[in-house]
């Protein structure tokens, strides 16, 4: 494994070219692109202020960059490098701004979500949506770019609006069963539509592309209730977890649960393998203190170095009690992933800050639990390989495959605290962005057979 | 009797009143006129002179009569009898009553002493049932007031419960007042979010129209050129059509995907179909030798109908199959429920058959089995007798050969069988000698290329220490006295390397002499850096046209060597991440994916 140059970014801005062909970072006012296997730059382009959103375009051709600040957005060109383009959002604001799946139109959200104005880069024309409904997830494409998914709310209702990507004409308009939406979800295959409904209350409801209510699944009443959701690639099941540190698996046939996963505080089934990383500080005894050894031991020297142990069971798993006083209490399954062959789910509950559970899809059974010193802070699976790839906020990597499990100490002068990481497209390398930093890891080739 | 002995110690008071004497003849039944004198002097003239007897040697004749009378009156016989007119006394009716007075005393005197322990039983039982009496009582007393006590201590839990009955009402009437006010402030909650938001959506309104009516100078989007459309094509008009259009292209989106699906439960569906006609059809088979087998059973006729009727549903439900799963799955399920029925009922007779076959089979086996030992064992022993006949004519034989020899032919054929042999072995053992020889000669070729290879590094090495020397000369420093003997030093250490890098490192020792040296000069310099940092540029001088030469000979150990150098001059951020790695992994079925 080998690692890149360290680079500086800020506000961790840092995107691979859906091509994976470059990549693009920001630093204040400037963006960045380089050639992703040479890291040398390609372009450099400045913008007027600080930016605050990277986003390609689709076809890897342009780039977007917000400055919500200032309620403006920049595209710049990758194959025309004096080209550019420049959208004022004027008076009304900027909170939010995307590209259209064509990557031709630039969708922006103004302030107090009064409208969502769509940018033809081929037109110059404009069109506006009113009554986006103000939520974490209001706006959703399909996989394949062709329909875009809209919340919105009129006379106290929610509604959610189908509009065809390529014309944005509106193909579809229905009310839909919630008290508040707080979000929608396309699947994969793009023909089904997850509602759900704001935490207060567990319910999800699942329209067809033709607006139609296919299913409506509640687990239970009046307490808190879905936290986070999640299509499997192969849109055969949804993943629900839910603030009763539950995970609950629905089928694409008849919409109903299939299995539940639970959050155990004490690990005792001995199919289930635990992953412990341990901690050492490097004892240095007098005899270790060579002019080689001391050299190679380098940075490393006061830092600690960190493996994995196989836990006997049963394992206790630390729980954080959440302050009951507080809104959006620490508990609840947050991150779901299902890995990229769909063979495995990866969830994090957060009043175990530490770990990260691995379920294995063909068994419905918990497989692996990876425990680590410090509070998970991201995972991603590799978009080619069942790897799962964690980061905690120190200077390590953590890696899991089936075959087991991997600590990598970042060799990088001072301290590179790995706050998130990505997979380039390929799987053969990774990039990690500590606060002001990013680095790229290469995996070795020989793992790609 | 009684009488007399309350009269005895009155009359011994010695009062002789009228009451004695008026009391005498009441007790005389037969009202005796006796005066009171004579029965004084009779008492007087008595044996106890202190009273006088009551016979004296005058009254006999009255005392006789007297006591005559007495007795005859109580019923004993009479004393004296009246034969003739004249009395006569008879000893012996007198001793009789006399002896029955006696018996009758003792017996009074006996059944006094009874009646007094009696007595004395039944006073001390009396006591004691005054006192069992008297405990009771307290008993009695004391539940009384225990039961007094439980009865005000139900009272006040009676009270106690009515209370909290009171309170659980209140409670109940204060969570009903609660949640009718939660009800009502939820209600009127939503209501005026209702309402906010209605402001809210009106205030956006406005907002949008003002900024629509605005004329927005800023709102505007600069473009240097247009770019074309992604697909290449140009943009429609919004029409009537491009709806239909998009329409239709959602609708076979979905049928499509719906279609996918019903492809995906089609095959699931045959796959499941075939397993259970796979699953029937073993069935079947399983079942029909039975039959044969359990002709005699009784229900066997019944069991023979129904499976006719299911060889006749078999086939039937083959071609079923094909036609819709409606029609067939009524066929299907019931016919392999009829199976599945006979098989549980099949096996449950061989259950049956197999412990009652056990029994008999333990008894049965046991004979067999000795017989069949035996039989066994005769012919196993016939068996070796056999083989050692056999091999007892083969040695014959053999010492035949042996002891004469034989006529030519068989023994030119014998011969040349062994030159034969011979020969083979000899052909094989030149292939392995000429095999070496060929891998010696190869060695021989690798070994001059090294040496050509060595020489001219060795030249190229020289050339650069005679510059680096000229260098050294030119800027002279005071230690150079010094350093010569580290250079030849450490020319040494790298002639070797360079030779363990063409022998690929086959000379273990040599090595961890080298690494010794290189680890060994800084030591002994130091104090003067420099100079070893240049000797270190100097040595990297070497190494990198060999490097270039012979990198794909590159051995493990070198890598590492140069990785160390590089880190050391160069603090390059590239590394191997073994050093920190420490990789976990099972080798078990459970983590590798089957």
């Amino acid at each position: 494994m080998n690692f890149s140059e360290v680079f500086k970014h800020s506000n961790q801005l840092c995107k691979i070219s859906p091509d994976g062909k470059y990549l693009a970072t920001c630093v204040q006012y400037r963006l960045v692109v380089r050639d992703l296997n040479t890291l040398q730059i390609l372009h450099l382009y400045t913008c007027l202020d600080q930016i605050q959103h990277v986003e390609w375009s689709s076809d890897s051709l342009f780039i977007l960059c917000a400055l919500y600040k200032r309620g403006l957005v920049q595209v710049w060109s990758l194959e025309q490098p004096d080209w550019h383009c420049k959208i004022d959002e004027g008076s009304a604001g900027l909170v939010s701004s995307r590209w259209s799946p064509d990557g031709r139109h630039i969708l922006n959200t103004t302030e107090f979500h009064l409208r969502v104005t769509v940018w033809s880069l081929c037109t110059k024309s404009v069109s506006y949506i009113k009554y986006p409904k103000a939520c974490q997830q209001g706006i959703d494409f399909t996989k394949d770019g062709r329909y875009m998914a809209l919340a919105e709310r009129r006379d106290c209702k929610d509604y959610v609006s189908v509009f065809v990507c390529r014309d944005w004409q509106l193909l579809r308009h229905f009310e839909t069963e919630t008290q508040d939406l707080a979000g929608l979800e396309w699947a994969p295959n793009g023909c089904v539509l997850a509602v759900l409904d704001s935490c207060l209350e567990y319910k999800v409801l699942l329209y067809s592309l033709d607006g139609r209510l296919l299913s409506t699944y509640s687990a239970y009443e009046w307490s808190l209730g879905i936290k986070s959701l999640v299509w499997s690639h192969s849109s055969q099941f949804l993943a629900i977890g839910s603030y009763d540190e539950k995970v609950r698996i629905l089928n694409h046939i008849t919409w109903k649960k299939i299995t539940e996963f639970e959050h155990p505080a004490v690990i005792s089934n001995s199919k289930v393998v635990v992953y412990k990383e341990v901690e050492k500080h490097p004892v240095v005894g007098n005899e270790d203190l060579s002019f080689h050894h001391t050299l190679s031991m380098g940075n490393s020297l006061f830092s600690t170095q960190s493996k994995y142990e196989i836990c006997p069971l049963p394992v206790q798993i630390p729980v954080v009690k959440p302050d009951p006083d507080r809104a959006n209490p620490k508990i609840g399954i947050a991150c779901m992933a299902f890995s990229s062959d769909n063979r495995y789910l990866a969830t994090k509950n957060d009043s175990m800050p530490n770990n990260v559970w691995i379920w294995d899809m063909q068994k419905l059974r918990l497989f692996v639990v990876l425990q680590q010193v410090a509070a998970v802070r991201g995972f991603q699976w590799d978009p080619r390989r069942p790897r799962l790839a964690v980061c905690t906020g120190s200077s390590k990597v953590f890696l899991w495959s089936p075959a087991g499990c991997v600590s990598v100490q970042v060799p990088v002068e001072g301290n590179f605290q790995v706050l998130t990481l990505s997979w380039h497209s390929s799987g053969n390398s990774l990039v990690l962005l500590s606060k002001e930093h990013l680095c790229l890891c290469y995996m070795e080739e020989q793992e790609d057979s | 009797m009684g009488d007399w002995r309350t009269v005895m110690p009155e009359s011994s008071l010695g009062s002789a009143d009228a009451s004695l004497s008026s009391s005498r003849p009441a007790m005389s039944p037969l009202g005796l006129d006796i005066p009171s004198s004579i029965q004084c002097s009779l008492l007087s003239k008595h044996s106890y002179n202190i009273l006088g007897a009551f016979c004296t040697e005058d009254n006999v004749a009255q005392c006789i009569s007297y006591v005559n009378q007495e007795l005859s009156s109580l019923g004993f016989a009479a004393l004296c009898s009246d034969s003739n007119g004249k009395r006569d006394l008879s000893l012996v009716t007198v001793l009789n009553v006399m002896y029955e007075l006696l018996q009758l005393h003792r017996r009074g005197l006996r059944s006094l002493e009874d009646m007094e322990t009696e007595q004395l039983k039944s006073s001390s039982d009396l006591d004691h049932l005054h006192v069992s009496n008297s405990r009771l009582k307290d008993q009695l007393e004391q539940l009384r007031r225990e039961n007094t006590a439980l009865h005000e201590r139900e009272r006040q839990m009676q009270l106690k419960i009515k209370s909290l009955q009171n309170c659980l009402k209140n409670d109940k009437e204060e969570i009903q007042k609660l949640q009718n006010i939660i009800a009502s402030r939820a209600t009127q909650y939503n209501h005026d979010m209702k309402r906010k938001e209605r402001e809210y959506t009106k205030l956006k309104e406005r907002l949008h129209q003002l900024l629509m009516d605005k004329k927005d100078k800023k709102l505007a989007i600069e473009v240097l050129n247009y770019v074309g459309r992604s697909d290449g094509k140009r943009s429609l008009w919004k029409t009537g059509k491009t709806e239909a259009r998009n329409e239709g292209e959602m609708y076979k989106t979905l049928l499509s995907d719906y279609e996918c699906r019903q492809k995906d439960l089609m095959g699931e569906n045959a796959e499941l179909k075939k397993v259970l006609q796979q699953m029937k059809k073993e069935m079947m088979s399983i079942l029909s030798p039975k039959k044969l087998n359990l002709k005699e059973k009784v229900e066997d006729s019944l069991e023979q109908a129904l499976s006719d009727n299911d060889e006749e549903g078999g086939d039937h439900s083959r071609e079923v199959l094909e036609l819709s799963c409606e029609h067939a799955r009524e066929q299907l399920t019931n016919s392999i429920r009829q199976q599945w029925r006979r098989l549980k009922n099949h096996v449950e007779q061989l259950d049956n058959q197999a412990s009652l076959v056990q029994k008999g089979a333990q008894i049965d086996k046991d004979v067999i089995a000795r017989e069949i030992h035996e039989e066994e064992m005769e012919k196993l022993k016939l068996e070796i007798q056999q083989c050692k006949d056999f091999i007892k004519n083969q040695q014959q034989l053999w010492q035949q050969q042996l002891t004469c020899p034989c006529d030519d032919e068989t023994a030119a054929l014998l011969h040349d069988c062994y030159l034969l042999e011979e020969k083979e072995r000899l052909k094989e053992e030149w292939d392995l000698f000429d095999e070496q020889r060929r891998n010696f000669e190869k060695e021989r070729r690798n070994f001059t290329e090294a040496a050509i290879r060595l020489g001219n590094e060795r030249k190229v090495f020289e050339d650069d220490r005679a510059t680096w020397l000229k260098q050294q000369f030119l800027n002279i420093t005071p230690f150079a006295d010094r350093k010569r003997p580290q250079t030849s030093k450490s020319q040494s250490a790298l002639s070797v390397s360079t030779e363990t890098e063409l022998w690929n490192g086959h000379t273990p020792a040599q090595l961890t002499k080298s690494v010794s040296h290189t680890g060994g000069t800084p030591k002994s310099a130091t104090s003067k850096m420099p100079s070893t940092v240049e000797l270190y540029r100097t040595l990297r001088l070497i190494p990198d046209p060999s490097s270039s030469r012979t990198l794909p000979k590159k051995g493990s150990w070198q890598d590492s060597n140069i990785i160390h150098t590089s880190e050391v001059l160069n603090k390059s951020r590239h590394s191997t991440g073994s050093d920190d790695n420490s990789i976990y992994s099972l080798a078990g079925d459970e983590n590798t994916p089957n």
